[in-house]
């Protein structure tokens, strides 16, 4: 190869404009999150098994088990299962943005990036704001997808229209929370394998013990009120009564009870804790 | 006028290790010090606080007169890092790489556009501009990650280890890129592991051991710091050494050294090329038959092993290019 010679290619080049508090974080959260999207247009493969997992799950849950699985108020059947079903799947899923904040992240701390961004002039925390936004595409992306097959397979909104979107922000919150910890968990561990592991087998537990996709009623005493206080509960309670997929009466438990309110202040719990921690933790990261 | 870069007594611990143990150094403005070190010497640490991405425990740095603990943003915004592994987002293209750069560091998008092209033309990467980088060879990424480094011009630049890994060709491209930052007023930091780069680049060298400035000068002072030149001769037959020692002692300043399996020996000398030319007619009256003969002056390397005791790659070997 051969360098070109250079004229005035060194110092004294244009003055960068000043932007300040929220604006500068807005602009450069901006600037990283279209950086992601773009990653995520070029590795489609990540996209696609992002898809692949829930829809499998729809499909084996709703034709495998869902004969076996009894509702309350409703006898056993696949295609009233489906209907129970999907708040369920749209929930699990949105939490699978652990996985990709917390790969992303990892694979730009070992890759050097992290580095290179924080010795630029950007606001700090916008390599993970932009990094958590560009997620949070991606999982508005799957829900959109995961819910054109559910239909497909049977599953109807019995609601209007205001209240199934309703039912998609709760979704998308509690996705965009749950990128935090994935952000944190990035920035914790030494590699993107590790950080894909970390990220999700505490999904499994979280998201089983859960009314997602059993009637809590049929699990043992002592794990009902576990499963009734999970967090990711109301959000999934939620979203089936936004949807008018209830079957039955909701449970007594006071979390099903106030689904939507338990929901949003949980998620924003999460989202304020684990956006806190990870800043904080990205201030300080030694690559 | 106060140096580009100062830092003194820097103190950083990891756990038990003590990474840097009062590294003080300053670099002119205009000038390039070169950080010669072993891996784990202590120069990346070094680097990575003089920019920002590290806190000392103690000491206190200065970068462009900014203060590096007070106001690192301001500092950021003054200087441009190439780091040893090519930091840049494979998935990107090379144009969109810039880009992204140029508008964190609060270009304009037009400017960081402009600016984009401006350095992919430069760095000969016009053609592979909208390439993703995952497709570019090891030297056009390290070349893609220093144009990153100068986007916004900065006055003060760090590179650690820029060639680490690259074959001889790229290397020798990008030092010449380096040398025209630094004809056109860029001070530099210039971490390596490369004697040769250090000899070729830098005005001043500081050899960093152990997180310790060991030793600091020109090239040409830390050689004379360890000794003169000298003279090597490699006779014809071996029954030749002992005349031949005999025949040169007189123009030797110490004791010769004899390698008997290559027929090569060695002596300090003074003088230079006149002594080499008296030893040759020396040999040659006395119809010693010699295959080769050589004045000879200390490289870096010399300096570092009789600075440290060790050989700058011995232990670590290097580092590979990287995928």
């Amino acid at each position: 190869m051969t360098v070109n010679t250079a004229t005035e290619h060194a110092i004294g080049g244009a003055v960068p404009r000043q932007r300040r508090g929220l604006a500068a974080m807005m602009h450069d959260s901006w600037v990283v999150a279209r950086r992601n999207l773009r990653r995520m247009s070029r590795i489609p493969e990540i996209v696609v098994f992002g898809l692949m997992q829930p829809v499998m799950f729809v499909l084996l849950f709703s034709y495998v088990m869902g004969g076996a699985i009894r509702i309350p108020g409703a006898g056993s059947s696949s295609s009233i299962y489906i209907q129970f079903l999907m708040a369920g799947i749209f929930a699990q899923t949105v939490t699978f943005a652990v996985a990709g904040a917390s790969a992303g992240i990892a694979e730009d701390m070992t890759k050097g990036l992290v580095d290179r961004f924080r010795s630029l002039p950007m606001t700090r925390s916008a390599v993970l704001v932009g990094r958590t936004l560009a997620d949070l595409c991606q999982t508005a992306f799957t829900l959109l997808v995961l819910a054109l097959v559910a239909f497909a397979v049977g599953w109807r909104i019995h609601k209007g229209v205001a209240e199934a979107l309703a039912a998609f922000a709760l979704l998308l919150l509690l996705g965009y929370a749950f990128s935090w910890i994935g952000a944190l968990i990035g920035l914790s561990v030494r590699s993107p394998e590790a950080a894909t592991s970390a990220g999700l087998i505490w999904l499994f537990p979280l998201t089983f013990i859960s009314n997602a996709f059993v009637p809590v009623s049929s699990m043992p005493g002592w794990l009902q009120p576990i499963a009734y206080w999970n967090p990711f509960s109301a959000t999934v309670q939620a979203c089936r009564d936004l949807f008018g997929n209830q079957i039955g009466p909701v449970a007594d438990a006071w979390p099903m009870q106030h689904a939507i309110g338990v929901s949003i202040v949980s998620s924003l719990l999460v989202m304020a804790v684990f956006s806190w921690l990870s800043v904080r933790k990205y201030r300080s990261a030694v690559g | 006028m106060p140096p580009a870069i100062q830092a003194e007594n820097l103190v950083k611990t990891f756990g038990d290790v003590r990474a840097l143990d009062g590294v003080s150094l300053d670099v002119p403005e205009g000038t390039v010090l070169g950080l010669l070190g072993p891996n784990g010497a202590g120069k990346t640490t070094t680097v990575k606080v003089l920019t920002t991405l590290l806190r000392p425990d103690s000491g206190r740095a200065t970068v462009a007169g900014v203060d590096v603990l007070k106001h690192p943003n301001q500092v950021r915004s003054l200087i441009g890092l190439s780091g040893q592994y090519a930091a840049v987002d494979e998935y990107l293209t090379g144009r969109e790489n810039l880009q992204m750069v140029g508008e964190l560091y609060q270009m304009s998008a037009r400017d960081a556009k402009a600016r984009a092209l401006e350095l992919l033309e430069w760095f000969s990467l016009t053609e592979a501009a909208d390439r993703t980088a995952k497709t570019y060879s090891g030297g056009m990424r390290r070349r893609l990650d220093l144009a990153a480094a100068l986007v916004v011009r900065p006055p003060v630049m760090f590179l650690d280890e820029p060639t680490t890994g690259l074959d001889p060709r790229n290397r020798l491209a990008l030092w010449e890129v380096i040398e025209t930052l630094v004809e056109q007023g860029t001070t530099l930091l210039l971490t390596t592991q490369y004697l040769e780069e250090a000899d070729r680049l830098a005005h001043d060298i500081a050899v960093v051991d152990h997180g310790k400035v060991i030793a600091r000068g020109t090239a040409d002072q830390l050689k004379a710091q360890i000794g003169g030149e000298r003279v090597a001769v490699v006779v014809h037959e071996a029954e030749l050494i002992a005349t031949a020692v005999e025949a040169l002692k007189s123009y030797a300043v110490g004791e010769p050294s004899v390698e008997k399996n290559t027929r090569r020996i060695t002596m300090p000398v003074s003088g230079g090329a006149k002594v080499l030319a008296d030893v040759i007619r020396e040999l040659d009256s006395r119809d010693i038959e010699i295959d080769d003969i050589g004045l000879r002056r200390p490289t870096l390397d010399d300096v570092f092993l009789s600075l440290t005791g060790h050989a700058t790659l011995a232990e670590n070997g290097e580092s590979g290019e990287e995928a």
